[in-house]
């Protein structure tokens, strides 16, 4: 091993992501993620954050540098067994709709092989996490779900596996003002409680500042720099500036005037 | 004397005739389905070659049906005249409809279900079985049905390259002129072909419902 671990559960080095045309979606983009922290990716639209989860789990392989996980080059790493130890959370939720939430939440311990009635526990410990109750939910199908509720399915999924690391690509994007606030008040909670390793996407600014240790933010494919949610708030850049003043619209445009 | 005294009379043969139909479409769809299902997965991932076997199975679809009968008569191996021949034709018949909605069918699950699968660590092997197979498998059991039921119509041909079944009382009826002897053939096939349709609607909607 050519990497002595230095503690970092993610680290992204000089990673470029090209499209077989040549057109660079990630240019040597640099990110460490700690154990315990939730970084998130913000930026906009094609902006590469949700392309670079992807390059994390190996959905997509860096064209140039490389990924680390747990100090370890991910490119060395069975794919498979990789995504296995991290979760993975996407807007649509992704669930299974030929399976209940009991199956949908128990896919990756039965994928690990655990004995079922561990499974069984597992299963009805996360649904419980995510506030789910089993007794109401679990024989459910996603499509007896409301969409909040499959986004908790999908937290429950991706936790279930107990991994150290989770890759949420904007979870709650397609909820409603409430529903949206409440799971973010309780994935903030839970997040904090589990201290895994988060990489978290979004495009909006108040859940980047309410569930973000650290702020990535991206431009085009470049980091253009880490920030606390403090600094983030004061940041000089422009493009930065731009998005910490849409959190409120009407002082942009008293600005302007 | 009614179109059904025909029936009655000579119900014997209408039976025999009735299971040699049965045998020549049941061959067939086997074959049909040994060869669409793998191939139609095959093809998804390979979009050029799709277009060559699709092209080449659409070809299939517009020769008559009695000339293609013919012309399988002369190859080696399958030809000839016979049973062997007839459920080549049909196989190749039924093959388009199988290939074509297992492709479809397995393209239509859900982007995000896929992104899901892959990413929490299936396997390509996991998420074809699990996942892909499992939500397409109401489209691809409707190319199924489709592909039967013509399999059942187009099988009362099979009697021209003497392959029996019920097209047997068809040409039979044909060349005496007999409505009766006709619908002793025509009657059976339409029958079969409503059930089969019935019966595969049914496993289709259990499938669906799931």
């Amino acid at each position: 091993m050519r990497e002595i671990h230095n503690g970092l559960a993610v680290e992204c080095r000089g990673v470029t992501y090209c499209l077989p045309n040549g057109a660079p979606l990630v240019s040597r983009l640099n990110l460490q993620v700690a154990h315990g922290e939730t970084l998130v990716l913000l930026g906009r639209s094609g902006s590469g954050k949700t392309t670079t989860l992807k390059l994390i789990n190996r959905l997509l392989e860096p064209s140039e540098g490389e990924v680390l996980i747990s100090g370890k080059p991910a490119a060395a790493l069975d794919p498979v067994l990789l995504r296995r130890g991290i979760g993975y959370v996407i807007q649509d939720a992704g669930l299974f709709p030929h399976w209940t939430v009991q199956q949908n939440v128990g896919l990756v311990p039965r994928l690990e092989g655990w004995g079922e009635d561990k499974i069984q526990a597992r299963v009805q410990e996360v649904l419980d996490l995510v506030g789910l109750p089993p007794a109401e939910f679990a024989a459910r199908r996603p499509a007896e779900l409301s969409g909040g509720q499959r986004q908790r399915v999908g937290v429950a999924r991706a936790l279930a596996g107990d991994p150290p690391i989770l890759l949420m690509d904007e979870p709650f994007g397609a909820l409603d003002p409430v529903t949206r606030a409440e799971l973010q008040r309780e994935f903030r909670a839970i997040s904090k409680s589990l201290g895994k390793a988060i990489v978290f996407v979004t495009h909006d600014v108040r859940e980047a500042l309410f569930l973000g240790t650290r702020i990535a933010f991206l431009s085009q494919g470049r980091l253009v720099a880490v920030y606390t949610p403090g600094e983030f708030l004061r940041a000089k850049e422009p493009e930065v500036h731009a998005f910490a003043a849409s959190i409120d619209p009407g002082s942009e445009a008293e600005g302007k005037r | 004397m009614s179109w059904y005294t025909f029936l009655l009379q000579d119900r014997a043969e209408v039976v025999v005739r009735t299971f040699e139909h049965i045998q020549l479409v049941a061959a067939a769809m086997g074959i049909a389905l040994l060869v669409g299902l793998p191939v139609g997965i095959a093809l998804v991932r390979h979009r050029t070659l799709r277009r060559w076997v699709f092209g080449a199975a659409n070809i299939v679809q517009t020769i008559p049906s009695l000339a293609l009968f013919g012309f399988l008569i002369p190859v080696p191996w399958i030809g000839g005249i016979g049973a062997g021949t007839a459920i080549a034709a049909l196989a190749l018949y039924a093959l388009l409809p199988v290939l074509r909605n297992t492709c479809t069918g397995i393209e239509g699950v859900d982007a995000a279900v896929l992104e899901a699968a892959r990413g929490m660590g299936m396997t390509p092997g996991q998420v074809l079985r699990q996942v892909e197979l499992p939500l397409a498998a109401p489209v691809v059991l409707a190319g199924i049905r489709v592909a039967t039921v013509i399999s059942i119509g187009v099988a009362t041909i099979a009697a021209a390259i003497g392959a029996g079944g019920l097209g047997v009382f068809i040409f039979r009826g044909v060349a005496m002129v007999n409505n009766q002897v006709i619908l002793a053939g025509a009657i059976p096939a339409a029958l079969l072909a409503v059930l089969a349709d019935l019966a595969l609607g049914a496993v289709q909607r259990r499938l669906a419902s799931q």
